[in-house]
């Protein structure tokens, strides 16, 4: 059955699809502000004049290459091309400054495809288990997978964790402007009716992230970009890069349950898991003090798990017809105006179709390797060669119009550019911007969690307590009381090591 | 960058060839906007997304599919009327009750219900009450007994706040005289695991989703005038005793102002463009219609006062 449709797959229009959607994909990635959602979006009407195994090909290959390619800008410039390579930006972007750009690339560029590819496995092989897995999650359960997810800003915060939580607050603050998801009423508006859409996750993203960078580099008179050096474009060569990465089996398995995990949440994706990840690699490591500095193992972590994402979110969409991430609304209207509704008949009646789609995100995956390593070395090229008086400007003004376009919203232009002088003046007092857009992401999970639980217990007497209820609840607990220990726990264990140690030694002597 | 150069390029080129004020004898000579003021993916975006190569060969022009997300609508609803140039080259997506409910519940909405000239309403999609497939409530008879004896239990979750969904379900309670527990949530997407992860009792939502997910779940009533086609043995709410009839019409709207003629050309082609979008739209288990012109502007005028009751209720708890 499987190998039947491989063989569908050999079209050399369907391959080239797939390459052309892997590249298309890569350069919307790359450019912040461009969403995968919006880049399907705008395919859309394409499709219909497809075969719909062709515009599904399209649709999988573009969504794939859109994700990866958010490392670019994260590695080159500091700046998350795509919310879910926030992370990418902590060890990508130091690994530039060394000299080691090329490297840096191809080790999300493998990185990627190993989690693209591990995505189309768990979506084969574990898909209705999964899917079961994902229904357990309600209200309650979002609230603490909110919770958990501030937890990682103990950890993203370098240094201050006083700082970090400043961040995170002011991050909530920020996401409760407009419109409240549940009741309805606006907030923070001001009397300006424009602000009833409050600020998206993504203009603060661009704002917060590339807007002080940008002051940076004008203020230091040169790109922040060092050459690279005969020895790192020697380690940044296919072979090398794939040792590397298959060099860290613990990391790659971790991070790609971490990625398909957070994939089948239906409404959490590539944004969140691409930090845990980053998170759970560095308290694995040996050294964690050295993450922040160009540390491949983080680097590694991130691109594999955000990758997973894309298939991994197809699991609940083609199961039960629930939209994982954003980008899959759009593929569920596609499927459903070819008559294609989900469910068993997508494995049974339409199994080529359904199949050939799946199997194509991992051609998607292994295309991602030739057009990255190019178009890899291409953008670095261009971005190292242009003198930072033409860069800034241009990235300025690409910045722009990619926040212009996000919603058509000279209002968003406006708050990006507020957000990211702010940005500016935090950093200068070592307040990082990652802490205050995990706040933005997760504030309004949490809200919303909150109010519909408690909405949904006014039979009882105390309708809170039922977010104490679902056992699934108190594994999510468990984990948010050990999480937030850990910074404490590590310190304690390595003393109470250091303490045996020299216990030992005393007695040797 | 070399990309991106050409991007910009082909952004300024654009930018140029959309400058209006070179107004020419004949309509339409020039590209057309049409602005969806929710996220790609959602039933108005593709809705505009079906009807966006028909009516470019009706209308012989490029029509430009553009989103403008935020505070339900109103964030694109608002800079319309205050900007947008009645010349028939701006277009916008409108839907009841939004346009209702919004200016009048919020302080801020930033525009009138009024304020559109609405070309055409092109499709309902009447409200359902939906259960699980594996429910004790088969029939609405069942559902209402339970609620009557166990008040505020019954959860009903729906998209939005005062949204369709919310004023439906406010519409069913009254009507019934039960107390339900409504659980707003963003968008009809979320609906879909929450009932099926038992998180909730019961959906007050689209025809859509009965359609979508008839082997999950099962549709106690639609709140249509007469049995939705695509689902031909769900009972209306007036079958049941119920006077309840709404959910969310679409149509497209231009500025107040629009020169008549330039808005009877633009109805006549959305209108041959809405039956060839039918040819799809009616399996999923959309209601077409045709209403445009006066008949437009009676049908908001109707559904002020459908939902009347409810809203001045709001509004005085509100207060």
């Amino acid at each position: 059955m499987l190998f039947e449709t491989f063989t569908l797959l050999l079209d050399p229009v369907i391959i080239l699809t797939v390459f052309i959607g892997v590249s298309a994909g890569l350069f919307v990635g790359a450019m912040p502000g461009l969403t995968a959602t919006m880049a399907l979006a705008v395919l859309l009407p394409f499709t219909f004049t497809l075969p719909p195994l062709h515009g599904l090909v399209a649709l999988g290959a573009v969504y794939m290459g859109a994700i990866y390619g958010g490392s670019f800008a994260a590695i080159l410039v500091n700046t998350p091309g795509t919310p879910s390579s926030i992370a990418t930006a902590f060890e990508g972007y130091p690994m530039a400054k060394q000299g080691r750009a090329l490297e840096a690339i191809g080790l999300a560029t493998v990185s990627s495809a190993v989690g693209g590819l591990a995505g189309v496995f768990f979506l084969l092989i574990l898909s209705p288990p999964l899917a079961r897995l994902s229904l357990r999650f309600g209200p309650a359960e979002y609230f603490w997978v909110a919770i958990l997810g501030l937890t990682l800003i103990a950890s993203l915060s370098e240094g201050s964790v006083i700082k970090g939580m400043m961040g995170g607050a002011l991050g909530i603050l920020i996401g409760t402007m407009g419109v409240a998801p549940i009741g309805g009423e606006t907030r923070f508006t001001f009397g300006l009716p424009v602000l009833q859409g409050g600020v998206a996750m993504i203009v603060a993203l661009i704002g917060l992230f590339v807007i002080p960078e940008l002051y940076t580099i004008a203020a230091k008179g040169k790109t922040a970009l060092t050459a690279v050096n005969v020895d790192s474009r020697a380690r940044s060569s296919l072979w090398q890069v794939t040792k590397k990465v298959f060099s860290m089996p613990g990391n790659l398995i971790r991070s790609c349950i971490i990625g398909e995990i957070i994939a089948i949440i239906p409404g959490a994706g590539g944004n969140i898991a691409n930090l845990v990840a980053y998170n759970e690699a560095k308290r694995a490591s040996k050294n964690p003090e050295k993450f922040g500095t160009g540390v491949e193992e983080g680097l590694v972590a991130t691109e594999s798990s955000n990758n997973v994402t894309v298939a991994g979110s197809m699991v609940p969409l083609l199961t039960l017809g629930i939209p994982g991430a954003p980008p899959d609304a759009v593929i569920l209207g596609v499927m459903l105006l070819h008559g294609l509704r989900p469910g068993i008949e997508l494995f049974t009646v339409n199994a080529h179709l359904t199949y050939g789609f799946i199997l194509s995100m991992g051609f998607a995956a292994i295309a991602m390797v030739p057009v990255g390593l190019l178009g890899g070395r291409l953008i670095y090229k261009v971005i190292f060669r242009t003198p930072y008086y033409f860069l800034v400007p241009t990235i300025a003004l690409a910045t722009i119009l990619g926040t212009y376009a996000l919603r058509n919203s000279h209002t968003d232009v406006i708050i990006m550019l507020l957000l990211g002088t702010l940005g500016y003046i935090f950093k200068q007092f070592d307040v990082a911007p990652a802490p205050i857009v995990l706040g933005l992401i997760l504030g309004s999970i949490a809200e919303m969690g909150y109010v519909q639980t408690v909405l949904g217990g006014q039979a009882y007497t105390y309708p809170f307590l039922r977010l104490f209820v679902n056992p699934l609840s108190h594994i999510l607990i468990g984990m948010i009381v050990f999480s937030a220990a850990w910074p404490y726990l590590s310190t304690l264990i390595r003393r109470l090591k250091n303490r045996s140690r020299n216990n030992m030694e005393g007695r040797n002597e | 960058m070399k990309l991106v150069k050409r991007h910009i390029f082909v952004a300024v080129l654009a930018i140029i060839m959309f400058v209006p004020g070179i107004t020419l004898a004949e309509f339409p000579d020039q590209p057309i906007t049409y602005t969806i003021p929710f996220n790609p993916g959602g039933e108005s975006d593709i809705t505009a997304r079906l009807q966006e190569p028909n009516l470019e060969k009706e209308l012989g022009v490029a029509v430009n599919v553009t989103h403008k997300p935020g505070g339900g609508g109103a964030v694109a609803w608002s800079e319309f009327q205050r900007t947008a140039k009645p010349d028939g080259y701006n277009l916008i997506g409108c839907n009841i009750p939004h346009i209702i409910g919004q200016p009048l519940l919020r302080k801020d909405a930033g525009y009138k219900t009024d304020g559109f000239k609405v070309i055409m309403w092109f499709h309902f999609t009447p409200n359902a009450l939906i259960v699980s497939k594996d429910s004790p409530f088969k029939t609405l008879d069942d559902f209402i007994a339970y609620a009557k004896k166990n008040p505020k239990a019954a959860t009903v979750g729906g998209s939005g706040t005062y949204s369709a969904n919310h004023l439906e379900a406010l519409r069913l309670q009254k009507a019934a005289g039960v107390e339900l527990t409504y659980i707003p949530h963003t968008g009809t997407g979320p609906l879909i695991p929450a009932l099926m992860g038992g998180h909730l009792q019961a959906l007050m939502s689209y025809s859509m989703v009965s359609v979508n997910y008839k082997d999950k779940f099962r549709t106690l009533a639609v709140a249509s005038e007469e049995r939705v086609p695509a689902m031909p043995d769900v009972p209306t709410f007036k079958e049941l005793g119920y006077d309840i009839v709404g959910g969310a019409f679409r149509g497209v709207a231009a500025p107040i102002g629009t020169p008549q003629a330039i808005v009877d050309k633009l109805a006549d082609a959305f209108t041959k463009v809405n039956k060839i979008t039918a040819l799809k739209q009616v399996d999923m288990g959309f209601v077409m219609t045709y209403a445009t012109g006066d008949k437009a502007q009676e049908l908001v005028e109707q559904m002020k006062v459908a939902y009347g009751d409810v809203l001045s209720d709001i509004k005085s708890k509100k207060k």
